[in-house]
């Protein structure tokens, strides 16, 4: 081994071998299998079910909304959890889908958020009490949430007052990822328009969305994410229903003035919603979980239980 | 009138020119109809009002600035505006409610709409009991438009108690907005849903009535137009060029056009059929005739008035006659009773006043005997005396000679 004079980085002088610790990790993993925690929220009637089961293209959740008459309406937030392990090339994903039904559908809908802002705090409160016991598992199941799907619905003017209050409140302790439901009601001028008010909002109201800028970021992810931060909120569309074009089966909404794709680019942005969550940001999405929301929980948390030790003491 | 006899007129008379002087004098005065509009903000209601009356009443929303304070009711704004067709006037008053159902409590959203329906009410209730009722101004809401968000799913619980607080004050006709999100499999399933809803709640939306004399085709008319409620509606006040070249309004999407008067792409033609073509007028009497009468009875009520029934018996001339009869013999008869009574007192008051004084009579008969009595005893006395030669007065001595030994 030569060291070049000023140079930090040594040059190797024959091959060593360790290039394939990529490959070691990933057959660990393979074997392991992956956990994605998603959560949606929004109010009855957007599309969030649907929506679900489009981006990960199988049937995984029903939809909640009130279809009797004698149907009551639900009084309370609830939180409805699936796991579901879909297999992809030899790759597994345990899926962890958490719904909110009942979240904005009331007359009166003050502390609605509550419910789901304390459910995922308990997620990472969960997480903290196994990782601080004396014997813990060698590999914690991880249900904190990752991401959080928001539906906004396309009225087309801006966000509702129930939208910022509750945006505000989850962006501080999960990675928002806001949609714009249905967005087949709207031109694409109108949507553009739209678009825009919401970001405008957004600023104003100092809303941190994902994905968040940091430091160890090089070029090419920079780009990226300014590629999606200037596409959010996405204006998507959901089916699953699919007609067959050219051989192929298309998941499209049929009507009698024209057939929406929900794959074609120009329709809606489906598709650059779905390679955010699962082709580019997946595994951001769980690191930035981890390192971001659950430590400032965790600090939190300490920093709680130490004062409060202290004041024990003290008496 | 239903056991009025039916005459044949055996030439023409002319009355049958009765509608057109009718239609004269009603052109010559005008009309008012005055409507509302309900709903989230962002489901197309400024926008619609403006496709069905094609003219730019509402101007396209100017963004509220950001740092601006959204306001913490619902709010109450009236457009008014005079339209002309074909030398028919109409003022139109459009009340549109902007904030409802969008603030994150809701509970009182519903009591500024209510309070303004009342309101009017009660203004011509006030301009009916005045002096001088040749001007009234009618600005009672007429048909109340309550739009629908488009969730596919079933009514809202703000919708619900919405619809349960108003559909006794105003005429309700719900419609379902921006229905160009649904597809048409959606759209039925959707609308039965809604009925469902409605039914099981009880409300009563607006339904219209149709009438014996009207002929199949109006009936029939009414029937499909009844049948599309609540109306799937799609508001545009753009002209879009359609992919065959048509110029028409509509809304211009990457995958297709929506045409707004197109019968197989919405309900809006049939709203607009409705509410301005065929029921406008029904559904100012309707609020007339239902609305404003309950309205009016239960505020009088309210109020302290006493409800007269004897005004509603049936007045029949004989009956009449033969009741007043009655009465009057049942009249005498009391008299006369009445006087017999009288009578009878009168008899027994003076009975007894003659025996008191025949008491009287008596007893004083009685003392005049006994005085009588004593002084004739007395007298005998005295009379025994002097013939017994005793004197009147014993111990008298006679000096004189005289007396009645000389003898």
């Amino acid at each position: 081994m030569s060291l070049d004079a000023q140079s930090s980085q040594p040059i190797l002088q024959s091959y060593v071998g360790f290039d394939s610790i990529t490959s070691q990790i990933e057959r660990k993993l393979l074997k392991r299998g992956f956990q994605f925690n998603v959560m949606v929220v929004g109010q009855s009637g957007l599309g969030k079910s649907t929506l679900v089961n489009t981006i990960f293209a199988s049937h995984l959740i029903e939809s909640k909304g009130r279809t009797q008459a004698d149907e009551p309406s639900r009084k309370t937030v609830e939180i409805h959890a699936l796991t579901e392990t879909i297999i992809e090339n030899g790759v597994k994903l345990r899926l962890n889908i958490v719904d909110t039904p009942g979240y904005g559908d009331q007359v009166n809908n003050e502390g609605c958020w509550d419910t789901i802002v304390k459910y995922i705090k308990d997620q990472h409160s969960a997480f903290l009490r196994k990782e601080l016991t004396a014997m813990r598992d060698r590999f914690i199941q991880d249900t904190r949430i990752h991401s959080c799907l928001f539906f906004i619905s396309p009225t087309g003017h801006s966000l509702k007052p129930i939208d910022i209050v509750v945006l505000k409140k989850l962006t501080e302790v999960v990675n928002v990822i806001p949609v714009i439901a249905k967005s087949d009601s709207l031109t694409i001028e109108e949507r553009l328009a739209f678009k825009q008010r919401i970001k405008d909002e957004l600023i104003h109201h100092n809303i941190k969305l994902y994905p968040y800028a940091s430091d160890e970021d090089d070029l090419q992810d920079q780009t990226l994410n300014e590629t999606y931060q200037a596409m959010i909120p996405f204006a998507v569309v959901g089916s699953e229903q699919s007609i067959i074009v050219d051989g192929k089966p298309v998941r499209v909404r049929q009507n009698r003035w024209g057939v929406i794709n929900v794959e074609n680019e120009d329709h809606c942005e489906f598709i650059h919603l779905r390679n955010f969550l699962t082709r580019t940001h997946l595994q951001d999405l769980i690191e930035t979980t981890s390192m971001i929301h659950y430590e400032t929980f965790r600090s939190k948390q300490l920093m709680a239980l130490k004062e409060s030790g202290q004041a024990g003491q003290g008496h | 009138m239903n056991g009025a006899l039916r005459k044949k007129l055996q030439g023409y008379v002319g009355f049958a020119n009765l509608p057109n002087q009718v239609h004269r004098k009603s052109v010559k005065k005008g009309f008012q109809f005055t409507v509302m509009v309900v709903g989230e903000s962002g489901l197309g209601k400024s926008t619609l009002v403006n496709t069905l009356f094609n003219a730019p009443l509402y101007p396209s929303k100017d963004h509220v600035l950001l740092s601006e304070e959204s306001p913490k009711t619902v709010g109450i704004q009236v457009l008014s505006t005079d339209i002309e067709e074909n030398g028919v006037r109409l003022k139109l008053n459009v009340v549109d409610t902007p904030g409802f159902g969008d603030f994150i409590n809701n509970e009182e959203s519903w009591k500024p709409i209510l309070e303004t329906i009342e309101g009017r009410f009660d203004s011509y209730l006030e301009q009916e009991n005045r002096v001088n009722r040749s001007k009234i101004t009618d600005l009672r809401v007429n048909a109340c438009l309550y739009f629908i968000a488009p969730t596919g799913h079933s009514l809202k619980a703000l919708d619900i108690e919405f619809m349960k607080r108003l559909h006794k004050k105003v005429n309700l006709i719900p419609v379902i907005a921006k229905s160009d999100t649904l597809t048409h499999e959606e759209i039925a399933a959707f609308k039965e849903r809604i009925l469902l809803d409605i039914a099981h709640h009880d409300i009563k939306i607006y339904h219209a009535q149709h009438y014996d004399s009207d002929d199949i085709e109006t009936i029939n008319e009414t029937k499909d137009v009844m049948s599309k409620i609540p109306f799937a509606i799609v508001g545009s006040d753009k002209i879009i060029e359609t992919p065959d070249g048509r110029h028409v309004r509509g809304r211009k999407y990457p995958w297709g056009a929506i045409e707004v008067d197109n019968e197989e792409h919405c309900d809006f033609v049939k709203l607009r059929q409705m509410l301005v073509r065929t029921h406008m007028e029904e559904l100012r009497e309707f609020t007339n005739d239902i609305h404003y009468e309950n309205y009016r009875t239960e505020k009088l009520l309210v109020l302290g008035y006493q409800q007269d029934n004897t005004v509603f018996r049936e007045v029949d001339p004989l009956a009449k006659l033969e009741e007043e009869r009655a009465l009057h013999e049942a009249k005498l008869v009391k008299m006369e009773q009445d006087m017999k009574h009288v009578f009878q007192q009168k008899v027994q008051e003076k009975e007894s006043k003659l025996t008191q004084s025949e008491q009287e009579l008596y007893t004083k008969h009685k003392e005049m005997k006994d005085a009588l009595e004593k002084q004739r005893l007395d007298l005998e006395e005295k009379k025994r005396r002097i013939e017994q030669g005793r004197p009147i007065t014993p111990e008298k001595t006679k000096k004189k000679g005289f007396g009645f030994a000389g003898k």
